[in-house]
């Protein structure tokens, strides 16, 4: 593990001097010993993370236009957990901490993990590092759903879970539109996915862009434009239930899978010579992924980024094989949310920014750094 | 008989890719497949490692139709190296090779001590356990083509598939290759574009021709001047190695061999 940096190697004169106290995750991956050094990098990232994660969703709750004492934050979520009793001069600041802002960080944490896991689930799938959860076609399915809500006001019935609802009917509409032209003689091949989604998503954007013109009210293209750049804005206790365990779900069916994931990367013909039907796991993950995306879509709009870049990030930190990056990314994913859903609500307070502008803004350089810094070579040499 | 084609029948479009093929493989022999471009030797492969399904005919691993069972079940027994030879992930040396025990393994269960002593064991037999911890995308082609022989020896088979497993290789690795799988004691069957290599390493050759096996045998029954110019649309000269007595084939550049046959198929020019 540490020892392995004594092995130093004198390859790799442009690899920066690391500054942090991650030193030996720096280290060239080829210089290392393989597995030891490789398990005691997942486990040091899987605590890293772990513990990251508890201090930034009681900062998330912390920090916002009132400022909640950390104190006060873990005295509040006590009380609420525990039904302990709070002082009269308290009950804003427990309203805020319960009803406002834990929903919505934790919502913040379930959506960053998910979209992550759901990014090398599908990065998998389509064999091909530059998928995301929407190049299927699932997110401009949900914003024509969306859009319907926001421009006519269908589903008026449903009240505040209209735009929710409808997201996920549309994502669902996608998925089967996609599923259906993809499928071939020879199953679901992913270089057909790839194509069908994103071709069918320019016929959704085109539709959407036909309804926010077409719209009597002036407002439309804004909030449908906010919308699909992603928000938490309407997190609550009664959002979560549902995709928490989607997500959940999803991240052990794919950390069962972990091994024949790997098998999918190596391609179908040495995929069947391994004992992995190709085909019957990508019906399976698409299936998995398609319902899990609409789900997120469906409360937190469409953040671009976080699914195509994490799952990079941590193959950077943690090396390619799915177990660990399945086991590393929901942590990264939901740390890095958190604190997306941060800045966007206190750097212009109280104006909202959108989330897929700050998750592209943080985002981009970092992963242009790490890739730099570690020759990274997922797509080749 | 450890794996056997019987009546083996790939039809596609209406088309007969592979027709009726009989070959049998004895435990610990090496057959090589060979033929001209699109001959069928690959389709016929493909069945034998399960990436294909037969429209007729069946794969007999010790009398087992091997369409019967699951495809991780018959994985076990059969490993192959397909011409499949890129992948986008960057997995280690290390991690590649382990893969070889996805058949085995039981979900993501992480390998046991036995598991990881044999990978570490075929990685030194293949000559790459210095490799471990590189990116598999780093490797040269020699390097690359060991690293997938490691993995099938992991995957502790009865049968090794190998589809041209020396194509992109410059002779030494070929012939290193070759000799490694003579000596390994597998029963193996391998598609092989060069002849004289096939004649040196295999104990027995089948010849197809649009699908069907032409001639079938030791090597020096097979290859002969007629067949070759048969199959292949050319005119060699054969010789014999003065030790081995392995027949060997040469050819005459200067004297268009190729215009002189006006039946040549139009497969068979550029192998």
């Amino acid at each position: 593990m540490a020892e392995a940096v004594s092995e130093t190697p004198s390859a790799e004169p442009g690899t920066a001097e690391p500054s942090r106290d991650e030193v030996r995750h720096e280290e060239p991956r080829q210089e290392a010993d393989g597995r030891g050094a490789g398990r005691g990098r997942l486990l040091t990232a899987l605590v890293v993370l772990s513990v990251t994660l508890v201090v930034s969703v009681l900062a998330g709750i912390a920090l916002g236009p009132t400022v909640v004492p950390p104190a006060d934050v873990v005295h509040f979520l006590w009380a609420a957990l525990t039904g302990g009793g709070i002082g009269a001069d308290e009950v804003t600041g427990y309203s805020i901490v319960w009803h406002v802002r834990t929903p919505r960080v934790l919502l913040a944490a379930v959506v960053g993990a998910g979209l992550a896991v759901v990014g090398v689930a599908i990065q998998a799938l389509v064999r091909n590092a530059l998928a995301d959860p929407f190049v299927l076609g699932i997110s401009s399915g949900a914003s024509v759903g969306a859009t319907a809500v926001v421009v006519f006001g269908v589903f008026a019935s449903l009240g505040v879970y209209a735009l929710s609802a409808a997201a996920f009917l549309g994502a669902l509409g996608a998925t089967l539109l996609v599923y259906l032209a993809a499928r071939g003689p020879l199953g679901l091949t992913p270089l057909r996915l790839v194509l069908t989604g994103v071709a069918l998503a320019y016929g959704f954007q085109a539709l959407m862009s036909v309804l926010v013109f077409l719209s009597p009210n002036g407002q439309a293209a804004r909030t449908v434009l906010f919308w699909l750049l992603g928000s938490l804005g309407a997190a609550s206790w009664e959002s979560l239930p549902l995709v928490t365990a989607a997500v959940l779900v999803a991240i052990v069916v794919l950390l069962r899978q972990s091994r024949s994931l790997d098998v999918l990367a190596l391609g179908d013909e040495t995929a069947a010579s391994l004992g992995v039907d190709a085909d019957a796991l990508r019906r399976g993950l698409f299936l998995l992924t398609a319902a899990v995306t609409g789900l997120i879509v469906a409360v937190s709009g469409a953040i671009a980024f976080v699914g195509l870049v994490l799952p990079h990030v941590v193959r950077i930190l943690v090396g390619s094989t799915h177990r660990r990056v399945l086991a590393v990314t929901p942590l990264a994913g939901a740390c890095f949310m958190v604190w997306v859903d941060l800045v966007a609500r206190t750097a212009f307070a109280p104006e909202e920014l959108p989330l897929g502008v700050i998750t592209a803004l943080i985002g981009v350089p970092v992963f242009i750094t790490l890739m730099r810094r570690r020759g990274y070579l997922f797509g080749g040499r | 008989m450890v794996l056997s084609l019987r009546d083996l029948s790939v039809e596609a479009a209406g088309r007969a890719l592979v027709d009726r093929l009989n070959i049998d493989v004895e435990a610990g022999r090496i057959v090589g497949l060979v033929g001209p471009n699109g001959s069928g030797k690959s389709t016929a492969l493909r069945c034998v490692y399960r990436a294909l399904r037969p429209t007729s005919g069946a794969v007999l691993l010790d009398g087992t139709d091997q369409a019967s069972l699951k495809l991780r079940d018959s994985a076990r027994s059969i490993a192959a190296l397909t011409q499949e030879s890129r992948t986008e992930v960057d997995f280690t040396v290390e991690e590649l090779v382990a893969l070889g025990r996805a058949p085995h393994a039981r979900g993501n269960h992480p390998l046991t001590a036995r598991e990881r002593a044999l990978c570490r064991e075929s990685m030194e037999r293949l000559d790459v356990a210095h490799l471990a911890d590189r990116s598999v995308l780093t490797l040269s082609g020699g390097e690359r083509q060991r690293v997938l022989v490691a993995r099938a020896l992991v995957q502790e088979p009865r049968v090794l598939v190998l589809d041209e497993p020396t194509n992109h290789l410059d002779v030494r690795h070929q012939v290193e290759l070759l000799s490694f799988l003579r000596g390994s004691g597998l029963t193996v069957l391998t598609a092989l574009h060069d002849l004289n290599l096939a004649a040196a390493a295999c104990d027995r050759i089948a010849v197809l021709s649009a699908g069907s096996l032409v001639s079938t045998g030791d090597p020096a029954e097979v290859l002969t001047p007629e067949l070759v110019r048969k199959v292949f649309g050319i005119d060699v000269t054969v010789v014999h190695h003065p030790r081995t007595g392995a027949p060997h084939l040469i050819y005459d550049l200067t004297a268009a061999a190729l215009s002189a046959l006006p039946d040549a198929p139009p497969e068979g020019r550029h192998s």
